[in-house]
């Protein structure tokens, strides 16, 4: 874009892309459990395309593999989303965009690209952050995305291949940064528990968001965590 | 489902995801800056992806099974704790339930 940049831009663009490449390649495991779960290739591709949020979309094949309603997948996937709606407020005035750029900019607010702009100081390097980050995961999540569906496909009996642990793994991953804080401790066991009573009682789905529902009251009700712990940012 | 449910659950599901990101855009910050707000979505998010990894791990449809994915997760938390990439995550987990199950357990 400037024949000569900032050290802090170039800086910025270089998280961006590593961390683009790194989720990215965690896309072929997306790709592999879509249709392993038993979504077409081209849905599995339109959940990378348009959903566009790791954790969602892998709360969705979930609740689709364990036999749960669309009800409860679509509720799963959106309230994993809700995030996003924060992250959306706390970018926005940073990047100041208008137009079909701030429609692009809302499809790329997610985890990584909120993470790298947030955690940059010079404005340009704010907007560098953010836009490196958001396409260069959209670009590399939805390619990997397509060779993970395409080997699912040819891979045969998951189970064979461990496919079915990588899907508890995958949102281990995802929550593990999430983890330091005592609080967050606390409703982790507290979800345990409340998944693990209601799995035998309720159909597929329910107890996940039985856990999200208990998780609400806990946030409404217990005192305030004290400040600085980074609760509600991406690692 | 049938493959129009699973297409209408994608693609509502997709809708859903836009609004909430485009919401976050075009709402005043201090609307969503409260702290209750903020916390409240942060141990949702916590309790969501715990309560899939338990589902994903031990659930066999209404029952709760101990098997080769039980092992597998214990090996992620093991990579997770030595700060593995995501990838490596993933592949040592399924890796250590196809070779459990080569073995004929689980």
């Amino acid at each position: 874009m400037h024949s000569s940049r900032p050290p802090e831009v170039t800086a910025a663009v270089r998280q961006g892309l590593s961390i683009a490449v790194a989720t990215g390649l965690y896309g072929i495991s997306f790709g592999a459990l879509g249709v392993v779960a038993g979504l077409s290739v081209p849905q599995t591709m339109a959940l990378s395309l348009l959903l566009f949020s790791g954790g969602s979309q892998f709360a969705l094949i979930g609740v689709v593999a364990a036999g749960g309603t669309p009800l409860a997948a679509v509720a799963t996937s959106t309230l994993l989303g809700v995030r996003n709606m924060l992250y959306g407020a706390v970018v926005a005035p940073l990047l100041q965009v208008r137009g079909w750029r701030r429609l692009a900019a809302a499809q790329l607010t997610i985890d990584e690209s909120t993470a790298v702009a947030v955690g940059q100081r010079d404005p340009q390097a704010v907007r560098a952050g953010f836009w490196t980050t958001g396409l260069g995961v959209f670009v590399l999540w939805n390619l990997c995305t397509l060779l993970g569906a395409l080997a699912g496909d040819a891979l045969g009996d998951p189970r064979a291949w461990g496919l079915d642990a990588a899907a508890g793994a995958a949102f281990l991953a995802l929550v593990w940064p999430r983890l330091a804080a005592r609080q967050a401790q606390a409703v982790a066991a507290l979800a345990v528990a409340v998944t693990l009573a209601l799995v035998p009682l309720t159909p597929a789905g329910i107890p996940v968001l039985a856990a999200a529902a208990a998780a609400i009251v806990v946030g409404l009700v217990a005192p305030p965590a004290r400040p600085g712990r980074g609760e509600g940012r991406a690692a | 489902m049938t493959p129009t449910v699973l297409w209408a659950t994608v693609l509502v599901a997709s809708a859903a995801s836009f609004v909430l990101k485009l919401a976050g855009h075009l709402v005043p910050e201090h609307w969503l800056a409260t702290d209750r707000v903020q916390r409240s979505s942060a141990l949702v998010t916590v309790a969501l992806l715990v309560s899939l990894v338990v589902v994903q791990t031990v659930a066999d449809g209404q029952a709760v099974v101990v098997d080769a994915r039980l092992p597998a997760l214990a090996v992620a938390a093991v990579a997770l704790a030595l700060r593995a990439p995501f990838v490596v995550v993933v592949v040592l987990a399924a890796a250590t339930a196809a070779g459990l199950r080569a073995l004929g357990w689980g």
